[in-house]
């Protein structure tokens, strides 16, 4: 079971729609990624805050297909 | 005791608590072992536990931080974060500067 970038885009755009995704498959298994996302909805937010959405919006496959997904969140200057 | 007191009262009784996969000599993850690795060139002591030892530890960790991922780390009761959010701090001086604060370095 795993993800594909595509899929794990589409899914925090769903939840964060103006979300700029960059994503790296780092073993090209589906399995580990690495990605940078950054969005108006982070600003002001504590890093656990900007953290959870990105959680939240991957609908509960976070630990579960996703295994290893490590991002860094970015707020976007208006 | 249920699992929700059980962690309220590790995360209360030591100042430095990381919640891993495996221990700090010998970690089963690589983000377990990062964040271990962190702690000790910090040189600050730190209570590890191992969640692979207690399923219901490994997923009532999760429900108590409503984060869902192993590593967690907490410094004096509060949760500071998992892998990523522990090496951001860390690179840019701000794990050091709590530690600081809270007088555990």
């Amino acid at each position: 079971m795993s993800l594909s970038e595509k899929e794990i885009t589409n899914l925090i755009k769903e939840s964060i729609p103006d979300a700029i995704v960059e994503i790296k498959d780092l073993a090209g298994d589906n399995n580990h990624y690495s990605a940078t996302i950054s969005s108006k909805i982070f600003n002001g937010k504590s890093k656990i805050e900007q953290h959870k959405l990105v959680y939240k919006s991957l609908k509960g496959k976070m630990g579960n297909e996703l295994h290893a997904f490590s991002f860094k969140t970015v707020e976007k200057k208006i | 005791m249920n699992i929700q007191n059980e962690i309220k009262d590790i995360v209360q009784k030591n100042d430095i608590c990381l919640f891993m996969k495996g221990t700090p000599d010998a970690p089963q993850c690589g983000f377990s072992m990062a964040v271990a690795n962190v702690l000790k060139h910090l040189n600050v002591n730190f209570k590890s536990i191992n969640v692979l030892e207690n399923q219901n530890l490994r997923q009532g960790i999760k429900d108590f931080s409503d984060w869902p991922t192993i590593p967690q780390l907490y410094i004096k009761g509060e949760f500071i974060g998992g892998c990523d959010i522990v090496k951001e701090m860390f690179e840019k001086g701000e794990l050091l500067n709590l530690l600081k604060e809270k007088s555990l370095k």
